[in-house]
């Protein structure tokens, strides 16, 4: 009889330790990070749930996240220039350094095995280790004379062990080569054009496009023929219109693209601007609620959804690529900040700082089937981007 | 003469005195609202602890020597060829003063 009950007990004890230890994948997993509070939810995909947080990363307002190629683990980019590796089954952080006193953002290696960070203060690029986060190059943005550093931002990579960024106060863009990350090779392209903001890179890491804010207009370099410089495209994009304020600066992130139409924020003025890839030339504007923030396209391309600066932040529109029309308007909570697709496009996370909520939308019928509660939500990041080259 | 000088000092005084209330004007709920607009919207340019972004540090000591009224003005109108854009269609003057005076004292 003892031993029975001992059995129980011991079955009993066991079990809670025995799901913890169940197998899983981490293809569905993503991370929430809630700005305000140094933590980050991590989430899954297939329930739409919470699975927990993890504390102690700083502050994370502007934060992003890069995956290591197994998708295990999560580098958070900190606006104090903290960089956080996150376990995403243990969820605990298995490393963290402070690299500078400013940052803006990430990127990882073709290969994985580098993880880089941009820079307001100092200005520069620092590339660490992946795995121990060893510092193991120091690229300091100077421009002018040699005394000034830039901040830098638009940081990407791009194929061939190299990065890829822009200095907004120098308006230059460099590539930084890390075949030797002992030493970067650096290039730079000088007069792209006044305060760079924010880059992409293509998916096939072909083109580095650098939105303007000082001018209208983007800079574009092609990456299989650097040779041939950094030219401007939409140059003037806004002429004769009247700039509104900027109350927050648009973000170029992956490529929004469908067909040979690529979409992307206009810079103060409440349009998304369509690009004809075949020629780099305007192909339409679409008037929209306010100024864009994130021109995001559904991975299937059909549509583009698009978030708004402050005072029109608490709305999405969805734009049909085929027609160019807002074909539905969502008010998904007060200060939407981030959207981020699930892989194959059925379903879009949405966060609503002011809210302290993160929405689950289906992309067909636009219902919200998931709302998930999270302190001052900002971007969401989910581990598919572990695959594709920019993000 | 004299009176027209008077009259501008009178308007001036009127002025000074309306565009720099003191805190109290500025009702609790809004000055919650006023709080988070300036940690989380003017953050995004500032950092969300305003130590500075693609904006300058707002931090006590970095406003050290700047007049109250410049901060307002600069709140409410902006400036010209930098990224800060003026505020004054979702701000009043109160609002304005009210986070001006916040930012000396520190917020953190």
């Amino acid at each position: 009889m003892t031993r029975f009950v001992t059995c129980i007990l011991m079955a009993l004890l066991a079990a809670p330790a025995f799901a913890d230890q169940q197998l899983r994948g981490t293809g569905d997993l993503g991370i929430v990070i809630e700005r305000a509070s140094g933590s980050v939810q991590i989430i899954e995909t297939s329930g739409n749930t919470s699975l927990g947080r993890v504390e102690g990363l700083g502050d994370l307002s502007h934060a992003s996240v890069v995956y290591s190629r197994d998708e295990r683990y999560a580098y958070v980019f900190g606006r104090d220039g903290g960089l956080t590796r996150v376990d995403m089954l243990e969820r605990k952080i298995t490393k963290r350094v402070m690299q500078a006193g400013n940052s803006i953002g990430g990127a990882i290696s073709q290969d994985g095995t580098l993880v880089a960070v941009s820079n307001y203060t100092p200005g520069g690029v620092k590339v660490f280790d992946a795995n121990t986060l060893d510092l193991v190059a120091d690229i300091p943005a100077v421009y002018g004379d040699g005394s000034q550093r830039s901040r830098v931002i638009g940081l990407v990579d791009a194929p061939g062990r190299r990065f890829v960024f822009s200095l907004w106060d120098a308006g230059e863009t460099w590539i930084a080569d890390m075949s030797d990350p002992a030493k970067p090779g650096i290039r730079r392209f000088k007069n792209i054009g006044l305060n760079p903001y924010d880059a992409l890179i293509t998916p096939d890491g072909r083109y580095y496009i650098a939105g303007l804010f000082g001018e209208d207009g983007m800079a574009l370099l092609d990456l299989w023929h650097t040779d041939k410089g950094v030219t401007r495209i939409l140059d003037g994009y806004g002429k004769g219109e009247q700039k509104l304020p900027v109350y927050k600066m648009p973000h170029l992130e992956g490529w929004t693209v469908a067909g040979h139409y690529a979409f992307v924020p206009a810079v103060g003025h409440h349009e998304v601007l369509v690009i004809d890839l075949l020629d780099w030339q305007e192909a339409g504007r679409i008037q929209v609620h306010g100024q864009p923030v994130f021109v995001m396209a559904r991975p299937d391309g059909r549509h583009v959804w698009v978030n708004f600066a402050v005072p029109d932040n608490d709305t999405v529109q969805v734009i049909d690529t085929q027609s160019l029309a807002i074909i539905k308007t969502l008010k998904p909570g007060r200060a939407v900040l981030h959207m981020e697709f699930e892989p194959r496009g059925e379903q879009v996370w949405v966060s609503a700082r002011d809210d302290d909520i993160v929405s689950v939308y289906d992309t067909e019928t636009f219902e919200r089937v998931a709302t998930i509660p999270a302190g001052k939500p900002s971007g969401i990041f989910l581990t598919s981007r572990a695959h594709r080259t920019g993000l | 003469m004299i009176t027209n000088f008077m009259n501008k000092a009178l308007l001036l005084g009127i002025s000074l005195y309306v565009s720099a209330p003191a805190l109290a004007d500025v009702s609790a709920s809004r000055q919650v609202e006023l709080m988070n607009l300036l940690k989380q919207d003017c953050g995004s340019c500032h950092g969300m602890t305003l130590r500075g972004g693609l904006g300058p540090a707002l931090l006590p000591a970095s406003l050290e020597g700047k007049p109250t009224q410049l901060l307002i003005s600069t709140i409410l109108e902006g400036r010209q060829n930098t990224a800060m854009p003026p505020w004054k269609t979702m701000l009043s003057d109160e609002d304005a003063a009210w986070i001006a005076l916040r930012l000396k004292q520190g917020v953190n």
